[in-house]
Formats: structure tokens, sequence, C-alpha cells
């Protein structure tokens, strides 16, 4: 029975792009051979880290989506440990919920990354790589009344 | 004559300036009320809403998240901390 998950992992800074590429294509296939199906894969490219791991306060974080059975997780993860170029990692599996809210999260970015490539060609490959999805699921009327109140 | 006076009310009470009364608005749950049902940990932005100063996740109390989804909160916040999208500890993160 397959399972639904997601996984991030940050990788160093110190990578250089080719590097970071191969380190994510490892992890692909990795997926692939171990019976999963890689659904969707994102990267969110170099970010600033919100405190430093390793001394470093930069890491290329990489979104991956897939299903597989749930004994790869675990072989999926001793191998993020011996990866010295891996500095932090988190699976989670998505449950009905988290799975519907993971579709529509890739519509929008999909739609998203359509609409700016036919406005304007020279900029449309810097706009795909805009990590910050602007709060799909939030109201923003709501949020400012609750803050507020107190 | 007919002018009522708008600072005189049932019992007879006269008041000098009108009473000040507190209406305080009923606080709800955003989550129940957009129908939204998972909260994403790779949000931190949005997970930003529900954190003080200094990192620290607000109580149900303030923000008026219904429990079902303060522990969901609690989860994406302490996901998204442990993937540096947020910091564990911090001063004037707003």
């Amino acid at each position: 029975m397959l399972k639904q998950y997601e996984t991030v992992f940050i990788a160093t800074p110190v990578l250089s792009e080719a590097q970071m590429k191969e380190a994510v294509a490892k992890y692909l296939s990795f997926i692939k051979d171990n019976g999963g199906e890689v659904v969707y894969d994102e990267d969110w490219g170099l970010r600033q880290l919100a405190y430093p791991i390793q001394h470093k306060s930069t890491g290329f974080y990489h979104l991956i989506q897939f299903q597989a059975e749930p004994t790869l997780v675990e072989v999926l993860e001793t191998q993020y440990h011996r990866d010295e170029k891996i500095i932090r990692f988190l699976t989670v599996s998505l449950d009905k919920d988290a799975a519907a809210y993971a579709e529509k999260r890739r519509a929008n970015k999909a739609a998203k990354a359509a609409a700016p490539a036919q406005e304007a060609q020279p900029a449309a490959s810097e706009e795909t790589e805009n990590v910050e999805n602007e709060a799909p699921q939030a109201d923003e009327a709501a949020e400012n009344d609750a803050n507020s109140e107190n | 004559m007919a002018q009522t006076n708008s600072f005189n009310n049932k019992n007879g009470i006269r008041y000098l300036n009108p009473p000040t009364l507190e209406v305080r608005k009923k606080k709800y749950c955003r989550f129940k009320k957009a129908g939204i049902k998972y909260i994403d940990y790779k949000d931190p932005e949005f997970l930003k809403k529900f954190l003080n100063e200094q990192g620290k996740i607000l109580p149900r109390r303030i923000t008026g998240t219904s429990l079902k989804f303060q522990r969901k909160v609690a989860q994406a916040v302490k996901r998204a901390r442990s993937l540096a999208l947020l910091p564990y500890v911090t001063d004037l993160m707003k």
C-alpha cells in the first residue's frame, strides 16, 4: 500500500550549482529505484536559515513529494544521515487533507509559473524561482482583527 | 420638551458622561471560518501570525484558534523550526 510522503532537505551552501543538481538527482533516482514514485519536486534555491546550522547561515532547500511504501522512508533517512552535504532534513507523511493541500499548491505553482512566462519573457525565469507563496489558504481580513484584540 | 436625554438609562440613573461599555468582539477560529483543513509548515510568513516577538507560540486565548487547529498550528510551527524556516528563540521577530 503506497503512502504519500513529502520530504524537505537542506544542503550545505558550499556546494556549486552542479553539485546541488547532482545531489537532488541522486535522491530522486534513489526514491525511484526503491519502488517509490516521485510526484513532484521543487527547488527553493539558496535561503537564509533562521538560525545557524553547522556554522552555516544559508542553505539550499529542496522539496520532494513522493508515493512509496513506508519502509522506504527509513532507508531514505539513513541516506540523509550518511550524506555530509545534507545538513537538515524532514520527512512527513501526508494525510488526506495534506494531500489535498499539496495538490492545490502544485496547481497554484503551475498556474503562477505559466502566467508570468506569457507576460514577460526575460523576467520569467526569475519569477518561477520565487519561493514564498502568498498564504494561499488564509483570508487576510480575518487575521488582522484576531491579532489586534488582545 | 420632548428632548430625551441620551445619558438617561432605564433605571433612572443619570451619567454625566456616556458610560463606556467595552464591547468585546467575539473571537473565532479562523481555520474553521475559512474552512482550512491543513496548516502548511512550509509557509513561515503565515505561521508568524501565531508567534509572539520571541518566536513563542501564542496561546489560544489570544488567537481564538480552536483546540483542534491549535494542535495543528503547534505541529506546523515545530516542523518549520526544525527546518530553520522559523527560529526557536529570537528577539524582535516582527
